[in-house]
C-alpha cells in the first residue's frame, strides 16, 4: 500500500498529507489483560492495522523446562494462565502421565475433573467480569468477583494457596480433599445457576450490550480453524472441537455434557457459548461429586518427586521419602526416548505440552501450546475494520492471559 | 483413519521424501525431509479422506550432539472432522537452516513460526512477517538452541550502560544518602560468576 | 444594597453548590457500592462521610504534573473554562419563588451557552494535552456536543412554546398554573429526550465515550493530575446538578409540590434534583458503554426527528385547543 493512499471501508482516500494516525495501546492500559501491547493505526477511529507485540512477561519457561525435572516443572505451569492454575496443574500432569506411562487411580481422575471445572469457571468468571467491564458494564465485575470469590476460597481449603496452586503431581494429586469440601462445593453448584441468570439480566438482553457485541469481531468457521482459534472462541464460530470429547482425558468420558457452540462467530456468540459452558462446567462438577469413588489419590508407579537428571543415574531408597505419598522409581524403563504431545481443554483453549524425551528424567524439549498465544496472533486479523471500542470488545471476547502468551 | 494408515499412504505418495515413521505411546509420526514439506502438508490438509485442518502446534527441535541433523520442525496435526492425529517432523540440517512456511495453508501458523524462528533461528521462506516474537529485535543468538550458555557468559544486556548512566545523573535527588555504590556488590558478584 | 444582598445571594448558592457536589462523589460511591454488593468508603469517619474532604485535600496537595510537549496556555485554560462556564450556569436557577441569583429573561438559552461552553474546556483539554488518548478523548466530546445540544434544545422547545417565555422562573409559574400542574405530561416525549441528551451533555454513562476509561484510558483528562484533575471533577457534578435542576424546572414543575413544607420553600426542589441525580448513578451501574458511532446513529436518527416531532405535535395541540 503506498503512504499517502489509505483505503478504508471501500472509500479510497488520494492525500499527500493523509497519513494513518498511530496509537499504541499497551503495554499499560487498562483493557489490555496485562501487558499487551498493540499497535493500531487508525482512520478516525477505524482500525486500519493492528499490530500486537507480545514478549514483555517472557519467562523462557520453555527452557526452563530443559533443566528441571518433570516434577520440579509442574510449579511453573502455575505461572501459563495464573487465573486458572489448576487446569494448567492438571494438562501439565496429564502430557507427562502419558509420556511415562502412568495410569492414574479413578478417585484421582474424579478430583482432578473437579478442580479443573473449577478452574474454568473461575477463569470464564474473571473473563467475563473484564469482558463486561471493558464493555462499560462495571456491576458485572462485581458481581462476579463475588462468586470467583468463594472458588477460591474452596482451592485454599484443598491445597492452602489461591492462585498458584500447584495441586497436582504426577500420578494424581498431591493431597485428598475433605467432605467438608465437597459439601460446601455441592452447595455452591446448587446455588450457582442462579447467579448466572443474575448476570444475564445485567447484560444478556440489555440492548447496548446487544448493539456492540452482535456483529463484531466475526470469524468464519473456516477461517476460524484456519487461525487455530480453539475452545470457546472457536466454538462461537460454529466448530464443535472440544478436546474433553475429541481426546477424553481423566473423568470426562464418564460424565455426561454438552459442547455448547455458536453460529456467527461474533463477539456475541463467543460470550453466550462461554456462558452456557459455566453451566456445563457446573453439572460437571455435580456429576463428579456424586460419583466420586473412594480409594488411592496416587498412582503405585508414580514417579518420586526426586527424578533421575541422567541416564544412568540410580535413585537410592531414601528413608524420609519411603514413607507417605511419595514412592520411589523402581521401574528404569519408564523414562525411553521418544515424544507425545497431549492437549487439555483449559478456560481460554486448547493448551497442549509436546514433550522430548531422551531417557532421563528430565524432558530434552518442551513446547507449550498456548492457546492466548494463538489468539492474540488472531487479533489482527480479529480487529481489522474495526472501531477502537471493538478492539477492546474483541480483545475480551477471545480471552487472553499475557502469563501463557509469553510463557 | 488409523494414523499408522496415514503415514503409509504418505509413504506411498512420496517416498523420495519420506524417512521412517514410528509410534510412541499410541501416537504415530512421520520423519520427512524438508524440501517438499509445504505440498505433504498441503496435501495432507486438503485431501478429503485425511482433512488435517487443524495445526494443533508447530515447534522447533534442535538435537544437538544428538542425531545427524541438527534441527526439527514438528507439526502436530489433527482432523477436527475425522478426529485423528499425526505429528510431521521435518529435518533441518544446521548448515541449510531454513524450511518453507506453512502460513498459507494455516494462517495460525504465522507466530507459531516466527516463534521458532526468534527461539531457534530456523529461518521460514515465505514468511509475510518473519520478526522475532517473543524476545527483543535486538537480542543475540536464539536461545532454546542447546548450544546457548545458561548463564549468559558474564555478558551484559544491552542497554546495560544507558541504565548505569541514568542511574548516576538521577543520583543527584538523592536527598537522604540513601544511595550505594553497585560496584562494591559487583565485586562479590563477579567473584560467583 | 443591592449589590452586596447579591454577593451574599452568591456565596450561598456557591457554598451549597460545592458542598453537593462533594456529597455528591459520596453518595455516588455509597449508593452504586450498596448496587454492587459492597460498602462502598467506610474508613474517614463513620461510614466514610468526611471521604469527600479527605479527596479533596489528597487532590490539592498533589504534585500538578503538566507534560513537557503540551501547550501550557490553554492546558492550564481548560479546566477552568470547564468549571467556570459549569458554575456561571447555576446563576439563573431558580431554587424557590423569587430566589435565583440573576432572574434573566433568557435563562433557558443562558444555560444552553454555557453548557456548550463547558464542552470547549474538554475539546481543548484533549488537543493542549498532546497527547493520543486525550485526542481522540477531545475529538469524541465535540462529536457528541454537536449531536446532543441540537435535540437537547429541541426537547425543550415544546416547554418553551407551553410557557411562552425563556425565564425558568415563569415556566415554573406557568405550570403551576396551567392544569396538569407538571410538563412531563403534555411533554412526555420532549422529556424523554431531554434525559437521554441530559446523560449525553454531562459525559455519562452510557455515553461516557470522551473519558471511557476501557478505551482511551482517561480521554481528555489522560495527562491532568491532582487540582487541576479534580476541577474538570467538580465541573462534572456541577454539570449534573445543573441538568438534573433543569430537568426539574422544565418537567417537573420546580419547587412546587404536593403541599407546602412550612419553613423550607425549596424542599421539593431539592428533592426532585436528588432524585435525578440518583437516576445518574443508578443509570451509571446498569448500563454498558455506548460505541462512538451507535452515539451518533442515535442522537441524530432517533432523538432529533422525535424532538422535531415534539415541536410538531405540540404545535398542533395547542393551536387547535388553545
Amino acid at each position: 500500500m503506498p503512504e499517502n493512499r489509505v483505503e478504508s471501508k471501500g472509500i479510497v482516500k488520494e492525500d499527500i498529507a493523509y497519513e494513518p494516525y498511530t496509537i499504541a495501546m499497551g503495554p499499560q492500559h487498562p483493557a489490555t489483560h496485562g501487558v499487551l501491547k498493540l499497535n493500531l493505526e487508525l482512520d478516525g477511529e477505524t482500525v486500519l492495522k493492528c499490530t500486537p507485540h507480545v514478549g514483555f512477561l517472557h519467562r523462557g519457561v520453555e527452557k526452563l523446562a530443559e533443566n528441571l525435572s518433570y516434577a520440579q516443572t509442574l510449579p511453573l505451569s502455575d505461572r501459563l494462565d495464573y487465573i486458572a492454575s489448576m487446569a494448567n496443574n492438571v494438562a501439565y500432569s496429564i502430557a507427562v502421565e502419558r509420556l511415562l506411562g502412568i495410569e492414574v487411580p479413578v478417585r484421582a481422575k474424579y478430583i482432578r475433573t473437579i478442580v479443573m471445572e473449577m478452574a474454568r469457571l473461575t477463569g470464564h468468571l474473571l473473563w467475563l467480569a473484564t469482558h463486561a467491564l471493558d464493555i462499560g458494564a462495571m456491576t458485572v465485575f462485581l458481581y462476579c468477583f463475588r462468586e470467583r470469590e468463594n472458588l477460591l476460597d474452596m482451592f485454599e481449603e484443598i491445597i492452602g494457596a489461591r492462585l498458584t496452586t500447584s495441586y497436582t503431581c504426577i500420578g494424581g494429586v498431591r493431597q485428598d480433599i475433605t467432605g467438608h469440601f465437597l459439601e460446601s462445593l455441592y452447595a455452591f453448584t446448587e446455588d450457582f445457576p442462579s447467579k448466572i441468570a443474575e448476570y444475564e439480566t445485567l447484560i444478556d438482553k440489555n440492548r447496548i450490550w446487544l448493539k456492540r457485541t452482535q456483529g463484531v469481531g466475526i470469524v468464519t468457521a473456516e477461517e476460524a480453524v484456519s487461525l487455530g482459534l480453539t475452545g470457546p472462541t472457536l466454538r462461537g464460530s460454529g466448530v464443535d472441537y472440544d478436546v474433553r470429547k475429541h481426546m477424553p482425558y481423566d473423568a470426562y468420558p464418564y460424565v455426561d455434557f454438552e459442547v455448547p457452540i455458536g453460529s456467527k462467530g461474533d463477539v456475541y456468540d463467543r460470550y453466550r457459548c462461554r456462558m452456557e459452558e459455566m453451566h456445563q462446567s457446573n453439572s460437571i462438577i455435580r456429576q463428579c461429586i456424586e460419583a466420586m469413588p473412594p480409594g488411592p489419590i496416587r498412582a503405585e508407579d508414580a514417579p518420586d518427586l526426586v527424578m533421575p537428571y541422567g541416564v544412568q543415574k540410580e535413585v537410592a531408597a531414601d528413608a524420609t521419602f519411603s514413607s507417605g505419598v511419595i514412592k520411589l522409581v523402581k521401574d528404569r524403563h519408564r523414562y525411553m526416548d521418544g515424544d507425545v504431545y497431549v492437549a487439555a481443554e483449559v478456560p481460554k483453549g486448547e493448551l497442549g505440552f509436546y514433550f522430548v524425551s531422551d531417557g532421563r528424567g528430565v524432558p530434552y524439549r518442551m513446547h507449550i501450546r498456548a492457546p492466548s498465544f494463538i489468539h492474540i496472533a488472531a487479533l489482527s486479523f480479529l480487529c481489522k475494520g474495526q472501531m477502537v471500542a471493538d478492539v477492546i470488545a474483541v480483545i475480551g471476547s477471545v480471552d487472553v492471559v499475557l502469563g501463557e502468551c509469553d510463557r | 483413519m488409523e494414523p499408522l494408515e496415514i503415514a503409509k499412504k504418505v509413504r506411498d505418495r512420496y517416498p523420495s521424501e519420506f524417512i521412517e515413521a514410528y509410534e510412541h505411546r499410541s501416537q504415530v509420526g512421520i520423519v520427512v525431509k524438508k524440501d517438499r514439506i509445504v505440498e505433504i502438508l498441503r496435501w495432507l490438509h486438503d485431501d478429503p479422506a485425511l482433512q488435517m485442518n487443524h495445526l494443533a502446534d508447530l515447534c522447533g527441535v534442535d538435537y544437538l550432539n544428538k542425531k545427524k541433523v541438527r534441527f526439527e520442525v514438528v507439526y502436530n496435526l489433527y482432523s477436527i472432522p475425522q478426529r485423528h492425529r499425526l505429528r510431521v517432523r521435518a529435518q533441518v540440517p544446521e548448515n541449510d537452516c531454513q524450511i518453507n512456511s506453512v502460513t498459507e495453508i494455516w494462517m495460525g501458523a504465522n507466530w507459531h513460526e516466527r516463534e521458532c524462528f526468534d527461539l531457534f533461528g530456523i529461518t521460514f521462506n515465505n514468511h509475510p512477517d518473519l520478526r522475532r516474537v517473543l524476545l527483543p529485535d535486538e537480542w543475540e543468538g536464539h536461545p532454546l538452541r542447546k548450544d546457548y550458555p545458561l548463564d549468559g557468559g558474564g555478558k551484559r544486556w544491552s542497554g546495560y550502560e544507558e541504565v548505569v548512566e541514568k542511574s548516576k545523573k538521577l543520583r543527584e535527588y538523592d536527598f537522604y544518602g540513601l544511595y550505594q555504590d553497585p560496584t562494591k556488590k559487583a565485586g562479590q558478584k563477579d567473584a560467583r560468576e | 444594597m443591592e449589590l452586596l444582598w447579591i454577593l451574599i445571594k452568591i456565596i450561598i448558592v456557591f457554598a451549597v453548590v460545592m458542598l453537593h457536589v462533594m456529597y455528591a462523589t459520596y453518595f455516588e460511591r455509597k449508593v452504586i457500592g450498596h448496587m454492587q454488593v459492597r460498602m462502598g468508603p467506610m474508613r474517614v469517619g463513620p461510614h466514610g462521610i468526611l471521604q469527600p474532604i479527605a479527596d479533596g485535600l489528597k487532590l490539592f496537595f498533589k504534585e500538578d504534573i503538566i507534560p513537557t510537549v503540551a501547550d501550557k496556555k490553554v492546558f492550564y485554560a481548560a479546566p477552568l473554562i470547564c468549571l467556570i462556564s459549569a458554575l456561571s450556569a447555576v446563576a439563573v436557577i431558580p431554587f424557590f419563588q423569587g430566589f435565583a441569583i440573576a432572574n434573566i429573561n433568557i435563562g433557558l438559552l443562558y444555560i444552553f451557552a454555557m453548557s456548550s461552553l463547558a464542552s470547549y474546556g474538554v475539546v481543548l483539554a484533549g488537543w493542549s494535552s498532546n497527547s493520543k488518548y486525550s485526542f481522540l478523548g477531545g475529538l469524541r466530546s465535540s462529536a457528541q456536543v454537536i449531536s446532543y445540544e441540537i435535540a437537547m434544545g429541541l426537547s425543550l422547545v415544546g416547554v418553551m412554546m407551553l410557557a411562552g417565555s425563556l425565564n425558568l422562573t415563569d415556566i415554573v409559574n406557568a405550570q403551576m398554573s396551567s392544569s396538569w400542574k407538571i410538563y412531563l405530561i403534555p411533554q412526555i416525549i420532549g422529556f424523554f429526550v431531554f434525559v437521554v441528551a441530559m446523560l449525553a451533555e454531562t459525559n455519562r454513562t452510557p455515553f461516557d465515550l470522551p473519558e471511557a476509561e476501557s478505551e482511551l484510558v482517561a480521554g481528555y483528562c489522560t495527562e491532568y493530575s491532582g487540582m487541576r484533575f479534580a476541577l474538570f471533577f467538580m465541573a462534572e457534578y456541577i454539570g449534573m446538578i445543573i441538568m438534573s435542576c433543569l430537568a426539574v424546572v422544565c418537567f417537573l414543575g420546580g419547587w412546587s409540590g404536593p403541599f407546602e413544607v412550612p419553613g423550607i420553600p425549596f424542599f421539593w426542589f431539592l428533592l426532585k434534583v436528588y432524585f435525578f441525580i440518583f437516576f445518574y448513578y443508578w443509570v451509571r451501574a446498569t448500563l454498558p458503554r455506548y460505541r462512538y458511532d451507535q452515539l451518533m446513529a442515535l442522537g441524530w436518527k432517533v432523538l432529533i426527528p422525535l424532538a422535531l416531532f415534539n415541536i410538531v405535535l405540540t404545535g398542533t395541540i395547542k393551536s387547535l385547543f388553545g
